[in-house]
C-alpha cells in the first residue's frame, strides 16, 4: 500500500444535505490507469476535486504519491497534472501562450517552459494552430490543448476527468491513442469516464461508482466476465411471443435474459456461437424474430446487472 | 496484481520518449516541489511574484485580442465628456472652476469606478469556464489569481486615463497645478480605481456569472458616482443627500483629484486613507472568497 500513487479512504463529501461522496475507498498502484466509471452525478468528478487539492474532504483522507492532499496539497500539486471536461484553457490566447502560461506557473525554468511547449505542441498535432487564438480552435482540438497544458511539468500522477465526453468518434479515437502512449511511457493516470468502452480500452482496473459509492471493482476483463461481452437484443412481434421467447432463451447467457415490452435482451460471453445457439432455441419452438441486434454492453448495462436499475444521473 | 504485465510488455520499446517518467522513484520529475512550505521566504515571494506576472499578463493579451472591446469601452467616457461639457456644461455653476476643468476630475474617477466592474466581470467569466479549476490544481500562489486580474485591470486603467487626459485637454481642460501635484492627482486615481477592483472581484466571485456580476454592479455605482461631488457641487443637492454625498469614498477622491489636479478643497490624505482601508478590507475578504468558491 505504501508504494500506491493514489489512495483514498473513506472518503465523505456533502454539499448541503446532499452527500455527493459517501465512503470512497481505493488504491492505485504506480504505472497503471485506474477508470472511475459511472453516470453523471455519481461523484466521479468530486473523486478527482479532492485528490487534486481542489476541494476539501467532509471525512476520510487522500495521498497522491504520499503526499497528504489537505495536509501537503502544495507537495501534490507539483506531481499532478489535470484535464477535464470543460477543457480548461483561455480562449482568448493562443495555444502556445496557454502551455507558456501553466508552464510559468508551475514554476519551470523559462528555457524548459519554452522547450515544453514547443515539444507539446508537436506532440498534440497543434503546432499548425500553436500561434491561433483557442477560440478558433475545435472541440477536440481543444481537449488536446487541455490534455497537453497538464502535462507541461511531466505530471507522475494524471488526473482526467471524462476527457472524450462530448467528442465526436474520431476525435475520441485519436484521444485513446494519446492517453494510452502516455501510459506506455510509465504515468500513473486516474480516469473517469461514462462510456464502458472508453474503460475497457484504457483502464488496468476500474471501480463503478453509484450515488457516491463505489458498487463493484475489478478488472475491466473480470467484469465483462461477469457481465457478458455481448448484448444480444431480439425484437419479437408481439409480447406474447416475446415471453415465449424468454423461456426459450432462458438456459443460454450468463444472466437469465429480460424482456422490455417485445425486446428481448440476452448477455452473452460468446457472441457468434450464442446468437447462433439463441436463434436454433427459437427456432425449436417455432418463434420467428423480427429483428436481431448484437452490441457492446453499455454503461446501462453494468448497471441493471450491478444494480438491478439502470445508470440514472442523480442531482449532485 | 492486475493488467499491468500487459502494459510492461508494451513499455521499454517507448521508454525513450519524450515525457518518460520514472514514477516509480515516488518524486515529482524535472522540477523539484518549490511549492512546498519547506521553500524558503525569499523563493515564495519570487515565485509568488512570478505567478502575478504570468496571470497579469494572461489578462493584458486578452485586452489586446479584443481590441474593439477596448474601443468601444472608451468610447463611453467620452461622450460622457462631451455631455458634461457641451449640453450640461452651460448649465453648471461651479463657483471657483470653469466647469470644464471641474468635471475632468470627475469624469475620471467615474470611468474608473465603471471600469472596475470589468474585473468581477472577468474573474466570473474565468470561474465559468473551468479555467480556475486549472489553476487551483497548480502549484501557484493561491492569491496570483486575482493579484493578476487587479493588477491588470491597473495597467488597463493606465491607458484610459491616457486617453482621458487627452481628450480632456481637447475640449479645453487645463491643470494649473504644476506636473507633480497633477501626477499626485493621477497616482491616487489608479490606486482608488485599484481598491475598486478588489471590490469588484469579490462581487464577481460571489455572483459567479458575467451577467450577475454585471447587474449586481449598477445599482451599486450608480448612486456612488452620480450622488458625488464628481458632477456638480455637493453644496447643490439636498440637505439629507448632501450628508451622504459629502463624505461617501468616490467624492473623497474626486475632491483629492481636482485638488492635486485644478485647485479647490480636497484632501488627498482623506482620499488615501479610504484607500488603504478598502483595500485592507477588501483584499482578505476577496482571497477568502476565492477559496471558498468552487
Amino acid at each position: 500500500m505504501d508504494s500506491a500513487a493514489i489512495v483514498a479512504s473513506g472518503l465523505v463529501k456533502r454539499f448541503g444535505d446532499v452527500p455527493a461522496l459517501d465512503g470512497i475507498d481505493f488504491f492505485v498502484p504506480p504505472g497503471t490507469v485506474f477508470g472511475l466509471l459511472g453516470p453523471n452525478g455519481a461523484g466521479k468528478t468530486t473523486t478527482v476535486r479532492i485528490l487534486t487539492t481542489i476541494l476539501r474532504p467532509d471525512a476520510g483522507e487522500a495521498r497522491v504519491l504520499g503526499h497528504d492532499v489537505v495536509t501537503e496539497a502544495a507537495a501534490v500539486r507539483s506531481s499532478i497534472g489535470l484535464a477535464g471536461q470543460y477543457a480548461a484553457v483561455d480562449e482568448n490566447l493562443t495555444g502556445a501562450e496557454n502551455l507558456r502560461m501553466v508552464g510559468k506557473l508551475t514554476h519551470l525554468p523559462r528555457s524548459l517552459v519554452r522547450e515544453r511547449t514547443v515539444e507539446l505542441l508537436e506532440r498534440f498535432d497543434l503546432t499548425a494552430a500553436a500561434n491561433r487564438p483557442v477560440k478558433t480552435y475545435s472541440g477536440g482540438m481543444r481537449r488536446r490543448l487541455d490534455l497537453a497544458a497538464s502535462l507541461v511539468h511531466r505530471p507522475a500522477v494524471l488526473f482526467l476527468d471524462e476527457p472524450t465526453t462530448g467528442l465526436d468518434p474520431r476525435s475520441r479515437n485519436e484521444m485513446w491513442t494519446v492517453i494510452e502512449d502516455l501510459v506506455a511511457d510509465g504515468t500513473t493516470v486516474l480516469l473517469t469516464t461514462q462510456y464502458l468502452e472508453e474503460a475497457d480500452r484504457l483502464a488496468d482496473y476500474l471501480a463503478v461508482v453509484d450515488h457516491g459509492r463505489i458498487i463493484a471493482k475489478g478488472t475491466p476483463a473480470g467484469m465483462k466476465a461477469g457481465l457478458g461481452s455481448t448484448v444480444i437484443e431480439i425484437g419479437m412481434p408481439g409480447e406474447g411471443s416475446a415471453l415465449m421467447a424468454l423461456q426459450a432463451l432462458a438456459p443460454l447467457g450468463v444472466q437469465p435474459p429480460t424482456v422490455d415490452g417485445t425486446t428481448v435482451r440476452l448477455t452473452v460471453a460468446d457472441g457468434g456461437t450464442a446468437l447462433l445457439e439463441a436463434l436454433r432455441a427459437l427456432d425449436a419452438e417455432g418463434i420467428a424474430p423480427t429483428g436481431v441486434t448484437l452490441r457492446e454492453p453499455s454503461l446501462d448495462d453494468v448497471f441493471l446487472s450491478l444494480t438491478g436499475h439502470a445508470a440514472e444521473a442523480s442531482a449532485a | 496484481m492486475n493488467r499491468t504485465s500487459t502494459r510492461t510488455t508494451r513499455r521499454p520499446e517507448q521508454q525513450g520518449s519524450t515525457d518518460a517518467n520514472p514514477t516509480t522513484t515516488q518524486q515529482a520529475p524535472a522540477t523539484p516541489p518549490r511549492g512546498s512550505r519547506r521553500a524558503g521566504l525569499k523563493e515564495r515571494l519570487y515565485w509568488g511574484a512570478s505567478d502575478i506576472w504570468a496571470v497579469t499578463q494572461r489578462n493584458l493579451i486578452a485586452y489586446t485580442r479584443m481590441p474593439e472591446a477596448m474601443v468601444f469601452s472608451s468610447i463611453q467616457p467620452i461622450m460622457f465628456v462631451l455631455l458634461f461639457v457641451y449640453v450640461f456644461g452651460g448649465a453648471m455653476s461651479t463657483p471657483g472652476f470653469r466647469y470644464v476643468d471641474f468635471i475632468i476630475p470627475g469624469i475620471f474617477v467615474q470611468t474608473v469606478c465603471f471600469g472596475a466592474v470589468t474585473t468581477g466581470v472577468g474573474l466570473a467569466e474565468d470561474l465559468n469556464k473551468g479555467l480556475i479549476e486549472r489553476f487551483r490544481s497548480l502549484p501557484m500562489a493561491r492569491s496570483a489569481v486575482l493579484a493578476g486580474r487587479t493588477t491588470a485591470d491597473m495597467f488597463r486603467n493606465v491607458f484610459v486615463v491616457l486617453l482621458m487626459t487627452v481628450v480632456g485637454v481637447a475640449v479645453g481642460f487645463r491643470s494649473n497645478t504644476g506636473f507633480f501635484s497633477f501626477m499626485g492627482g493621477v497616482f491616487l486615481l489608479l490606486a482608488f480605481a485599484y481598491a475598486l477592483s478588489w471590490g469588484f472581484a469579490v462581487l464577481g466571485l460571489v455572483a459567479r456569472n458575467a451577467e450577475t456580476a454585471q447587474a449586481m454592479a449598477f445599482p451599486l455605482l450608480f448612486p456612488l458616482t452620480f450622488a458625488s461631488s464628481a458632477f456638480v457641487p455637493v453644496g447643490s443637492m439636498p440637505g439629507w443627500l448632501q450628508a451622504f454625498a459629502a463624505h461617501q469614498p468616490v467624492s473623497v477622491v474626486v475632491d483629492a483629484c481636482r485638488h492635486l489636479m485644478v485647485g479647490g478643497p480636497g484632501s488627498p490624505l482623506a482620499a488615501m486613507a479610504w484607500i488603504i482601508g478598502m483595500l485592507m478590507v477588501l483584499i482578505p475578504l476577496a482571497v477568502r472568497k476565492y477559496r471558498k468558491a468552487s
